[in-house]
C-alpha cells in the first residue's frame, strides 16, 4: 500500500505525515505540487502547513496546483484523501468538502493537546476507531474555525458526515466540528494533526495512528 | 541627484557628508578618509557606517570578547568544527552528525515594532544556521518584558509573542523552550533573544567566503526593499531617547513563506554541490555580505549594484547597500554551476540573480550603472573598524547594594503563612504558567520534539534509528547579575548547564547573548567585563567552549539600564533520547521517593521571594560552585542512563517549592514532603541556592541511587514521596493541586486576554 504525501511550497508537516504512514506500515511516497502524476499511490494525504504563506486565503492558491487536478479526479473515483489542517483548507477550497475554515475566534495561533470524539468510524480513514472513540491528538492552527451555513451543517449532521468533534471547542468551530467527510466517505478533512500522535516519544499519545492504519484496510478501486 | 562616484569623491574633497546622521563619530569619519586617502563616496560612507556600527563591529566589546578564545576549543563530545567568527559555531556530536546553534538579540526593533521585530529576529538566526549548511531543527526564544501590569507590556508582549509564533510556525520549526521574564528595567527595553539549532552531516559544513577568481556572486531570495535601512547603525546602536522620534522605518519586515522556500532551496543547493561559499544577509545587508565574503576569500569582488532586484525601483545605491530586507542570501558559485544553481532556485520559486564575481584585485569594487561607486579594501570595512577600550569602573552604589541583603527581611513562619507565601509566588508573573505564550508556538512540527517547554530543556531527536539527540536550555537571572555580574554570569551558566543535565543530556557547548545597557556608561561597561570574566572562568572550569553568540548594548532608556542580562544557552548531547528524564510526577510514579540533591544555604538575596513579597533587590547572589554542578550533572546523567530516576527537576527561581509545584502540576500527581533534618521549613521551600535538583527514585532503585550519591560524597536528602492530589508539606500545610493549578494558570490570561 502506497500513501502519497503532497509537498506544496510552504507545506510543513509533510515529513511528519510520511513518517506516520510508514509507522502504520504503508510505503510513504513524496508527491510534488507541480507534478500531476500520483506515481501509483493508493491514497493521498494533503499535509499541514502554510502553503503559499496562506496568502489570499489558506489553501486558496494550492487548490490550483497541477497535482490537485489529478487528486480531485481520483477522489471522485473513490481514492482515499485525507486533508490535515492546511490540507483540510485545500479540500474546502477545492470543493471536495463543504464549508470553510476561518481565523480562530480568539485570533491567536493555538498549539495544544486536544480531546476529540470520533463520530463516524465508517470512513476510509477512521474505520480502526470504535464508535464514539475519544482520542487526544495535537491541535495547532491559526485558521482552524470550521464554518458553514445552517443548511449545510444540518445536512452534514443528518448524513453522519461529521467525522470528529472537539471535546472543548478550541477555535470557535461551528457545532464543535473538527473533521468532516464527503458523501462517499473517502475524502476526510481534519483540523487537528493525527500525524503528530503516532509515537509516545514525540507525541502526546499514539491515538492518531488509527487514521493511517484505517486507510490500509480501505478498499481501493483500481 | 547625480551619482557620487569614486572620481567625483576624489575631485570634491570638501563636500559635507552626513556621517553624524549615519551614527559615525568625528574620529571614525576621519579614519575612513585616512584609509581611503580621500573622502568616501556616499556609498562607501553608507557601508562603513553600517559595518562600523556597534552591532556589526563589536567595537566596544571586541577587546573583551577575545577572552572567549582562552577557553580550550574542545567539547566533551568532540572537536569544534567551526567556532566564533563564523555565522554559528559547529560541534561534532558523533555518528557523523554535527550540530550548530546560536542565540542572537533583536531587542530594539521589537520595542519599536513588536510583531515584525520579533519575527525577523527568528528569521535572522535561522538564516545564520542554514548558511552553515545545516537544516534548522528547532528554535527557542528567551524574552524579557517590563512589569506584567504595565500598560506598555500589553502592547509589546502580545505583538512579540505573536511575531515569534507567526514566523517560526510558518517555517515549520518547533519552538521547544526559552524564557519569559518580567522586571521593571525591561519596560522601555524588552529583550527578544532568538536561538536556533541546526543539524548536518560533517561533510555538509559550509563556510562563508568568496574564493576562486571568476566565480559568480549570486544574490537569491527576496527582492531588496526600503525596509530596515540603517537598522544596525541607527537603531541597534543607540539608546532610545525619551520623546524622541520613533524609528519605525529602520525595522525590517519579514515574510516567513519566502524564508521557508529559502531553507528548502538552500539545502537543495548544498545537496547538489553547486555552492562554494555562502552568507545570509542580516544586519548590515549587502554591505555586510559583500565585504565579509570578499575579505574571507582570497581575492577581491566586483559587484554591479544595478543588477540587484528591487521591490522599490526608486531606491538609491546607498539605500540598496544599507537595506536590511529579509530573506536574502548571497552565494559564491563556479561559472559551470550557475545554470544548475538557478534551476534549483526556479524550482522553489526563488528569485536569483548574478550580481558580481570574484576578482584578483583584492579590492571590493561596486558599480552603479557602469560607474564605480565603491572601491575599498574589503577588510577595512568588515574587520578593521574602530576598537574601543571603553572606560569601566565598579559603580559606587555596588557596595551599598550588596550590603542590603534580603536575608534580614521578615519571613513567613507559621504553616498558614508559608502556604500563603507559596500561593503568592506560584501566581507571580515570573513563576506562573507560561502557556498563554507557549501555546502560540508549534512545538510538534517535524516530529522530533522529545521534550519542550515547560521541561528543564528542549530536546530534539537527531537520528530516528540510533536515538541520538540534543538538548538545549537558555537561562539568566538578571537580578543575580545586577548584585554581582561575575557571579551572576556564572550562575546563568550553571543553571543552563544543570537544566541540560537534568534531562539526561551531557552539556557540551555554550552560546551567549549578552544584553546590557550603554557601553558609554563605565558602570555598565564594568558589568559587561565582569560578566565575560565570569563566563570565561566558568566555561574553563566546566570544560565547555563558547561557540558563538551576540552582544546587545544600548538597552537603556535615559539613565536607566536594564538588569545586566547575559543569557546563556547550553547544548547537550544524549546518546539515546528514550532515556530522557522529564520533570512531571505521573501516576506511574506513585510511591517514588523524592530526593533533594545539593546543599541548601540561607540564600535569599535576589530571590523571587524577595522580589515578589518585598519588592527588594539587594545583597549577594547565591554562591556558585561549578565543581559541585559538574558532580550533580554526572549524577543526573548516569542516573538517567541507568534508569535510577524517573523524573528530575532543577531548583532555581522560587526554590524547592516552585520545583515541586511544577513537577506535580506537569504530571498531575502530588507529593508529601518534609524539610530535611536541621533545615528551616522556610529556607527549604524558598531559598535559591544553586547546584540543586529534586529527583524521583523508584523504591526498587533507592539503594543503588543513594549508594551512587554516597560514593561521590554528594549531598542528598530524602524529602518526601510522590502521592495523592495535594502538595502536603508535613506539619506545615497541605494544598490541593486544583487550587495550585488555579493560582498558577490564572495570572497571564487575567492580564492579557
Amino acid at each position: 500500500m502506497k500513501i502519497g504525501v503532497v509537498t506544496f511550497p510552504g507545506s510543513l508537516d509533510d515529513a511528519d505525515a510520511r513518517r506516520a504512514a510508514a509507522v502504520a506500515g504503508a510505503e510513504a511516497v513524496a508527491l510534488w505540487h507541480g507534478d500531476e502524476d500520483l506515481h501509483g499511490v493508493d491514497a493521498v494525504v494533503l499535509p499541514g502547513g502554510f502553503s503559499y504563506g496562506d496568502y489570499l486565503r489558506a489553501g486558496a492558491i494550492s487548490r490550483f496546483a497541477p497535482v490537485m487536478e489529478t487528486i480531485i479526479k481520483r477522489a471522485g473515483e473513490g481514492m482515499p484523501v485525507l486533508g490535515i489542517c492546511n490540507g483540510f483548507q485545500v479540500l474546502c477550497e477545492s470543493h471536495l468538502l463543504p464549508g470553510a475554515l476561518i481565523k480562530n475566534h480568539h485570533r491567536k495561533f493555538v498549539c495544544k493537546d486536544q480531546a476529540l470524539r470520533i463520530e463516524n468510524n465508517s470512513t476510509a480513514w477512521t474505520s480502526d476507531y470504535d464508535a464514539n472513540h475519544e482520542i487526544t491528538i495535537v491541535l495547532k492552527n491559526q485558521d482552524g474555525s470550521f464554518v458553514a451555513d445552517e443548511a449545510t451543517l444540518d445536512r452534514l449532521e443528518g448524513e453522519g458526515r461529521v467525522v470528529a468533534r472537539y471535546l472543548g471547542n478550541p477555535n470557535g468551530s461551528y457545532r464543535d466540528i473538527a473533521g468532516i467527510t464527503n458523501e462517499r466517505g473517502n475524502v476526510v478533512g481534519l483540523m487537528p494533526h493525527p500525524e503528530h500522535a503516532v509515537e509516545t516519544l514525540t507525541g502526546p499519545t499514539t491515538d492518531g495512528l488509527g487514521f493511517f492504519t484505517s486507510v490500509l484496510k480501505a478498499v481501493v478501486p483500481s | 541627484m547625480s551619482t557620487d562616484t569614486v572620481s567625483n569623491a576624489t575631485s570634491t574633497p570638501d563636500v559635507e557628508q552626513p556621517w553624524a546622521e549615519l551614527g559615525l563619530k568625528p574620529d571614525e569619519y576621519q579614519r575612513i578618509r585616512d584609509i581611503l586617502g580621500r573622502r568616501p563616496t556616499s556609498c562607501e560612507l553608507a557601508m562603513y557606517s553600517v559595518m562600523w556600527s556597534e552591532h556589526c563591529s563589536y567595537k566596544s566589546s571586541k577587546v573583551h570578547l577575545k577572552r572567549f578564545g582562552e577557553i580550550p576549543q574542545e567539547t566533551p563530545a568532540g572537536k569544534m568544527l567551526a567556532g566564533i567568527g563564523e555565522n554559528a559555531g559547529v560541534i561534532d556530536i558523533g555518528e557523523g552528525y554535527a550540530v550548530t546553534f546560536k542565540v542572537e538579540s533583536h531587542n530594539h526593533p521589537s520595542y519599536v515594532e513588536p510583531y515584525q521585530g520579533a519575527a525577523t529576529g527568528v528569521g535572522g538566526i535561522v538564516r545564520d544556521i542554514i548558511a552553515m549548511g545545516a537544516r534548522p531543527v528547532a528554535v527557542m526564544d528567551p524574552l524579557r518584558f517590563g512589569p506584567l501590569d504595565a500598560p506598555d507590556t500589553k502592547r509589546v508582549l502580545p505583538g512579540i509573542v505573536s511575531g515569534v509564533g507567526g514566523y517560526g510556525n510558518s517555517l515549520g520549526l518547533p519552538n521547544i523552550g526559552g524564557e519569559v521574564v518580567f522586571d521593571p528595567t525591561y519596560l522601555g527595553n524588552p529583550l527578544v533573544n532568538a536561538l536556533c539549532i541546526g543539524v548536518m552531516r560533517h561533510e555538509d559544513l559550509h563556510l562563508a567566503n568568496a574564493t576562486g577568481v571568476g566565480n559568480q556572486m549570486i544574490l537569491y531570495g527576496a527582492k531588496t526593499g526600503g525596509d530596515g535601512i540603517g537598522g544596525v547603525s541607527v537603531l541597534a546602536s543607540e539608546t532610545f531617547a525619551e520623546g524622541g522620534p520613533t524609528k519605525r522605518p529602520a525595522v525590517q519586515v519579514g515574510d516567513p513563506f519566502m524564508e521557508k522556500l529559502l531553507i528548502e532551496c538552500t539545502l537543495e543547493l548544498f545537496a547538489a554541490h553547486v555552492v562554494e561559499g555562502i552568507q545570509d544577509l542580516g544586519g548590515g545587508g549587502l554591505s555586510c555580505a559583500t565585504s565579509e565574503l570578499a575579505s574571507a576569500g582570497d581575492g577581491g569582488m566586483r559587484v554591479s549594484l544595478d543588477k540587484v532586484p528591487l521591490r522599490d525601483a526608486s531606491l538609491s545605491p546607498e539605500e540598496i547597500l544599507m537595506s536590511e530586507s529579509q530573506e536574502r542570501m548571497m552565494a559564491c558559485v563556479t561559472p559551470e554551476n550557475v545554470e544548475a544553481f538557478l534551476k534549483i532556485c526556479e524550482k522553489w520559486d526563488v528569485q536569483a540573480d548574478v550580481i558580481g564575481e570574484v576578482t584578483d584585485t583584492g579590492r571590493l569594487e561596486i558599480d552603479w550603472h557602469g560607474e564605480r561607486v565603491v572601491d575599498v579594501l574589503p577588510e577595512t570595512v568588515a574587520h578593521e573598524g574602530p576598537v574601543y577600550n571603553r572606560p569601566y569602573e565598579r559603580p559606587s552604589w555596588q557596595d551599598e547594594l550588596q550590603a542590603d541583603g534580603a536575608e534580614k527581611l521578615p519571613r513567613a513562619s507559621s504553616g498558614a503563612e508559608l502556604r500563603d507565601t507559596l500561593l503568592k509566588l506560584v501566581a507571580s508573573p515570573n513563576l506562573c504558567d507560561k502557556s498563554w505564550v507557549t501555546d502560540q508556538y508549534d512545538r510538534y512540527v517535524l516530529g522530533n520534539s522529545v521534550l519542550a517547554q515547560p521541561e528543564d530543556s528542549g530536546m530534539i531527536r537527531v537520528d530516528e534509528t540510533s536515538g541520538l539527540g540534543v538538548a538545549v536550555s537558555t537561562d539568566c537571572n538578571g537580578r543575580f547579575a545586577k548584585l554581582d555580574p561575575y557571579t551572576g554570569a556564572k550562575l546563568a551558566l550553571a543553571e543552563s548547564f544543570r537544566n541540560v543535565a537534568t534531562t539526561g543530556a551531557r552539556p557540551v557547548a555554550v552560546t551567549d547573548c549578552l544584553n546590557f545597557g550603554s557601553p558609554e556608561d563605565p558602570a555598565v561597561m564594568w558589568q559587561f567585563t565582569e560578566a565575560i570574566r565570569g563566563l570565561v572562568d566558568g566555561c574553563k572550569e566546566l570544560g565547555i567552549p563558547v561557540t558563538g553568540g551576540n552582544v546587545s548594548f544600548y538597552n537603556q532608556t535615559g539613565e536607566t539600564a536594564i538588569l545586566p542580562t547575559p543569557v546563556v544557552g547550553v547544548l547537550g548531547v544524549i546518546d539515546d533520547v528514550t532515556r530522557r528524564t522529564p520533570i512531571g510526577f505521573t501516576a506511574e510514579m506513585e510511591g517514588h521517593q523524592l530526593y533533594l540533591l545539593g546543599e541548601t544555604e540561607e540564600e535569599l538575596s535576589g530571590s523571587e521571594w524577595a522580589h515578589v513579597v518585598h519588592g527588594h533587590l539587594g545583597g549577594r547572589p547565591p554562591a556558585v560552585d561549578l565543581a559541585a554542578e559538574q558532580q550533580l550533572a554526572d549524577i543526573l546523567i548516569n542516573a538517567s542512563r541507568d534508569g535510577l530516576i524517573d523524573a528530575a527537576h532543577d531548583v532555581s527561581d522560587g526554590g524547592v517549592a516552585q520545583t515541586l509545584v511544577e513537577s506535580a502540576l506537569r504530571g498531575g500527581v502530588g507529593a508529601r514532603v518534609w524539610a530535611p533534618d536541621g533545615l528551616d521549613p522556610f529556607l527549604f521551600l524558598f531559598a535559591e541556592s544553586a547546584g540543586r535538583a529534586v529527583v524521583a527514585v523508584p523504591r526498587t532503585e533507592e539503594v543503588r541511587f543513594t549508594d551512587m550519591c554516597t560514593a561521590r560524597r554528594f549531598p542528598h536528602a530524602k524529602i518526601g514521596v510522590i502521592t495523592g492530589d495535594t502538595l502536603d508539606v508535613q506539619d506545615q500545610f497541605e494544598l490541593p493541586l486544583t487550587e495550585l493549578r488555579e493560582a498558577w494558570t490564572a495570572t497571564l490570561p487575567a492580564v492579557l486576554n
